[in-house]
C-alpha cells in the first residue's frame, strides 16, 4: 500500500542530517566557496553522522543495511546546506556503494571494512569524462584484457580528492559495456592533474586524472571475475544526483520564500504580489514532483522492481531542469540583491548546473 | 514507512475499470463527441450496474465498519478513485464524467455530511436506476471567487424550510443529474450577503423540486458527452436538514472553509482525470510513431537524443512525477492529513501537465495529430478543462502560494 510517510528511524536520520546541515554545512558554505577548501574538521563531522555506514552491514564494518532511499533521505537534507560540503562528506560513498552493490564477496570483506571503521578518508570514483557528448553507456576510457591485466587508458574529470586519494573505482568501457575497476593509489601511469576549474562547486577539490596504459589487476576488476551489471549503479548514480537537486532547490526556494516575506516594494511585501507568489508555488509543486520520483527510483531499487532504470532516469533527467529552474527563480526573486555573493542564492545557481554536467559526483 | 506498492484494491479496481475503459468508452469515444449532447445511455447503465455490484456509495460507512481489522488498516478509498478516474479518463473524459453515482455532489456530502445526511443523499444512489449528482457553485459574476456568490438561501421560521433563489452555470452534469434521473445538485448560497464568506453554506437541491429549472445547455470545446447546464432556482423550498454544514455564521469562516475542504479532495481527482488524458495521448503518440518505423530510445543524455526522443522523455517525466504529487495529495485526504497546498499543487501542475503533453502529442504527428481520425485532437481539447474546473490553474497557484507562505486570504489576492 502506498505511504509518503518516512519510517521513524527514517526521519530520525533525517532529522539529524537537518541539524547538521543547518548548523555546520550552510555557515560554512560561503567562506569555504570563496576560499576553495572545507576546515577537515568539518567533513570529520559530517562523517560522524554515519549516513554511509548505516547502509553497511556489520560484517564490513557498517551498521546497517543498504536502502537507497533512506540514504536519498539524507543526501537531500545535506545538499539543502550546501552541496559542495554534503558531496565532500559523501565522497566515500563513490567507493563503497559500487562495491556493497556490485562487488564480490572478496572485494566488500577487503576494501570496505578499512573505509567504515576510520575517520573520514579520501575515497572516490571517476566516472565523468570531460567532453561534450559525455554518455556514462558509452565511455571513451577503455579497458582491455592483457593476459594477467586489464589495462585502463583514457581522462576523467571531476574526480573528488583525487590526488589524497587511498583507492578509488575508475569505469571504463570493456568492450562497448561500462565496468567499474578497484584503483588503489600508486599504480603506474595513473596522473593526478590539476584541480579542475568549475563555474561553482570550489570548495570541493575535483581533479582531472589520466589513466595511461595502467595495469589493473584482474581480481580488480568490479564484481570479480564475470563483472557487474552498471545499470543499478548508473540509477544510484541518477537518483542520488536527483536527490541533491531536490535539497538544493529547496534551499533557494526557502532562502527566496524568506526574502520575499520582508522585501517591501510598491505598498506591499513582493511575496503578496502574485508574479512573486505564483512563482514561489509553480517551485514548491517541481521539486516536491522531482522528489517523489527519485523517492519512486529509489524504492523500486531497493524492491527489485524492473521498472527502476528508466525512473531512475526520468527522475535524473527532470531533476536537470527542475534544480535550474527553481534555483534561477530563486535568483529572481531577490532581484541585485540575488546577484550579489553575499546571498546563497547565487551560488545555488552556479552550484545546480553541476547536476547536469558532472553525473559522476556522488552515488548513495 | 514510504511505500510505492500497489494494493490489491488499487490493482483489482484498475483491472476492472480498464476494462470498461477500452471496451465502453473508447470504441464510443469519436461518436459521442460528434453528436455533441447525446447521452451515453449504454454506458451509464452498464457502470451502475458494475458499480452497485461493487458495494455502496457511501465510502465512509465502509470504511466505518466496527471490524477491528479493518481499523487497522489505512485508509485508501480516495487513492482507489484517483486511480478509478485516472483509468477512465484514460478511456473517454466525457463519458468519465458521465458515470452515476459519484459525481461532485456526492462528493460533498461525503465531506461535509452528517452521518444522517450520508446515509439519506447517499443511500438513494444504491437504487436499481442510475441516479447523477452535480455541484453548482459558479455564477455568472462569481466563479473562483465564491465569496462573490449571490444566490440567496433563507430560512422561513415557520416551516422551518430553506427558500433559495439564484441562478447558477457551468453545472456539470446538471442536466443528468435534475432531469434525466431524479438525482440532486449540491448548491452553493449564502445565508447572509453582508456576511462574505462566512455566509456561504452549500444545499442539496433534489431534481423535481418545484422552483428549479434547468434551462441552457452549453456546446463547449472539449468533454462533450457530458452536459454543462444553467440552473435557475425560483423561491426552491427545501427541507431543513438539506443544509451541509452548520446552519449558524459564526464571524470565522469556519462553514466556508468546511465547504472548501471538499476541494482538497475534489482537486487532486481532477488531477488524476487530468493524468489519465495525457497518459492516453502520450502511449497513442508512441503507438504511431512505432508503427511509422520511429524507434524511441531511453536513458540517453540529451545531446545524444533526436528532437523526438527529447519531447517524448519530457512528456514521460511530466506525466510520471505529476502522478505521484497527485498521489500523494490524495493519499493525504485519506490519511485526514491537510493538504491544502499539495492538492492545489498537484491540480494545477497536472492541468500544465496535460495541456502541455496533449498539444506536443498533435504537434508531433503533425497532420495526424490535427486529423479526426485519432482521439489525439479530442484529447487535445477535452484535456483542457482540467486546467479550468475545480478552480483554474491560477486560482489553484494562489490556494498553494497561501498555504506556502502561511498567508491568508486577506495576505495575498
Amino acid at each position: 500500500m502506498y505511504s509518503f510517510e518516512p519510517s521513524d528511524e527514517q526521519q530520525m536520520l533525517i532529522d539529524v542530517a537537518r541539524r547538521f546541515a543547518e548548523n555546520n554545512l550552510r555557515p560554512a558554505a560561503h567562506e569555504a566557496e570563496e576560499h576553495r577548501g572545507f576546515d577537515p574538521g568539518l567533513i570529520e563531522k559530517g562523517w560522524e553522522l554515519g549516513v554511509l555506514q548505516a547502509s553497511v552491514p556489520d560484517e564490513y564494518g557498517g551498521f546497517g543495511e543498504r536502502s537507497a532511499l533512506t540514504s536519498i533521505l539524507a543526501a537531500e537534507e545535506l545538499a539543502w546546506g550546501d552541496l559542495a560540503g554534503a558531496l565532500a562528506i559523501m565522497a566515500p560513498s563513490l567507493f563503497v556503494t559500487p562495491i556493497l552493490v556490485a562487488g564480490s564477496e572478496e572485494q566488500k570483506s577487503q576494501y570496505l571494512p578499512p573505509v567504515l571503521e576510520a575517520e573520514w578518508q579520501p575515497y572516490t570514483a571517476a566516472l565523468t569524462e570531460y567532453r561534450y557528448d559525455f554518455d556514462p553507456n558509452d565511455l571513451k576510457t577503455t579497458a582491455v584484457l592483457d593476459g594477467e591485466h586489464y589495462v585502463l587508458t583514457g581522462e576523467k574529470c571531476a574526480v573528488p580528492f583525487a590526488d589524497k586519494t587511498e583507492a578509488m573505482i575508475v569505469y571504463a568501457s570493456l568492450d562497448g559495456v561500462t565496468q567499474g575497476f578497484i584503483v588503489p593509489a600508486g599504480l603506474e601511469g595513473v596522473e593526478i592533474g590539476e584541480k579542475d576549474k568549475y563555474m561553482g562547486l570550489n570548495a570541493l577539490p575535483l581533479f582531472t586524472v589520466n589513466f595511461n596504459q595502467v595495469k589493473v589487476p584482474l581480481e580488480n576488476r568490479l564484481g570479480g571475475g564475470e563483472g557487474h551489471d552498471f545499470a543499478p549503479l548508473l540509477a544510484s548514480f541518477q537518483l542520488t544526483m536527483a536527490a541533491l537537486a531536490v535539497g538544493m532547490a529547496r534551499a533557494s526556494l526557502e532562502y527566496a520564500k524568506d526574502y520575499a516575506k520582508e522585501r517591501w516594494v510598491l505598498g506591499s511585501y513582493i511575496a503578496q504580489k502574485q508574479s512573486i507568489a505564483f512563482m514561489l508555488a509553480e517551485m514548491a509543486a517541481e521539486i516536491e514532483a522531482t522528489r517523489l520520483l527519485a523517492w519512486q527510483a529509489a524504492w523500486q531499487l531497493d524492491n527489485g522492481d524492473e521498472e527502476y532504470p528508466t525512473t531512475a532516469y526520468l527522475a535524473y533527467m527532470g531533476a536537470v531542469d527542475m534544480v535550474m529552474t527553481v534555483t534561477d527563480r530563486g535568483v529572481q526573486t531577490l532581484g541585485g540583491h540575488g546577484y550579489i555573493r553575499e546571498h546563497p542564492v547565487e551560488l545555488w545557481y552556479r552550484n545546480a548546473r553541476a547536476i547536469s554536467a558532472l553525473t559522476g559526483l556522488a552515488i548513495v | 514507512m514510504i511505500s510505492f506498492e500497489k494494493s490489491k484494491a488499487v490493482a483489482q479496481s484498475q483491472y476492472l475499470t480498464k476494462t470498461v475503459a477500452e471496451n465502453m468508452m473508447r470504441p464510443y469515444s469519436r461518436e459521442y463527441d460528434e453528436k455533441e449532447g447525446e447521452i451515453p445511455w449504454d454506458y451509464i447503465e452498464f457502470m451502475h450496474a458494475a458499480l452497485k455490484g461493487m458495494g455502496s456509495a457511501n465510502l465512509t460507512a465502509k470504511e466505518e465498519k466496527p471490524d477491528e481489522q479493518k481499523e487497522k488498516k489505512p485508509r485508501q478509498a480516495y487513492v482507489v478513485m484517483a486511480h478509478q478516474m485516472e483509468m477512465l479518463s484514460w478511456g473517454d473524459a466525457g463519458f468519465y464524467l458521465c458515470t452515476p453515482r459519484g459525481g461532485l455532489g456526492s462528493a460533498a456530502v461525503e465531506a461535509a455530511g452528517t452521518p444522517e445526511q450520508k446515509e439519506k443523499f447517499l443511500k438513494i444512489l444504491d437504487g436499481d436506476k442510475p441516479i447523477f449528482t452535480a455541484m453548482a457553485i459558479t455564477e455568472a459574476d462569481a466563479g473562483s471567487d465564491n465569496s462573490a456568490i449571490k444566490a440567496r438561501a433563507v430560512l422561513d421560521e415557520e416551516t422551518n424550510e430553506w427558500i433559495l433563489n439564484g441562478e447558477k452555470i457551468f453545472v456539470t452534469a446538471g442536466h443528468k443529474a435534475m432531469v434525466d434521473t431524479e438525482g440532486y445538485t449540491v448548491v452553493w448560497a449564502t445565508l447572509d450577503p453582508e456576511a462574505g464568506r462566512a455566509g456561504i453554506r452549500s444545499f442539496v437541491v433534489p431534481a423535481n423540486t418545484p422552483g428549479v429549472k434547468v434551462t441552457k445547455k452549453e456546446i463547449k470545446l472539449g468533454i462533450r458527452s457530458s452536459d454543462t447546464v444553467t440552473i435557475v432556482m425560483d423561491d426552491v423550498r427545501l427541507p431543513y436538514d438539506h443544509i451541509l454544514g452548520s446552519p449558524v455564521i459564526e464571524r470565522s469562516t469556519t462553514g466556508f472553509k468546511g465547504a472548501m475542504q471538499t476541494f482538497n479532495v475534489t482537486r487532486p481527482l481532477i488531477a488524476a482525470s487530468a493524468l489519465g488524458i495525457g497518459r492516453a495521448a502520450l502511449e497513442e503518440t508512441r503507438r504511431i510513431l512505432e508503427e511509422n518505423g520511429v524507434e524511441l530510445r531511453m536513458g540517453l543524455p540529451r545531446n545524444k537524443m533526436t528532437n523526438l526522443e527529447r519531447e517524448i522523455v519530457d512528456m514521460e517525466r511530466m506525466l510520471r512525477s505529476c502522478w505521484l504529487l497527485t498521489l500523494k495529495a490524495i493519499w493525504m485526504s485519506d490519511q485526514r492529513m491537510p493538504n491544502a497546498k499539495e492538492s492545489s499543487m498537484s491540480k494545477f501542475y497536472a492541468g500544465d501537465a496535460v495541456t502541455k503533453i496533449t498539444q506536443k502529442a498533435v504537434e508531433i504527428l503533425g497532420p495526424l495529430g490535427y486529423s479526426r481520425e485519432y482521439l489525439l485532437e479530442k484529447w487535445m481539447r477535452d484535456g483542457k478543462i482540467n486546467d479550468i474546473y475545480e478552480g483554474t490553474g491560477q486560482i489553484n497557484r494562489l490556494v498553494a502560494a497561501r498555504a506556502l507562505l502561511g498567508y491568508r486570504g486577506k495576505d495575498l489576492r
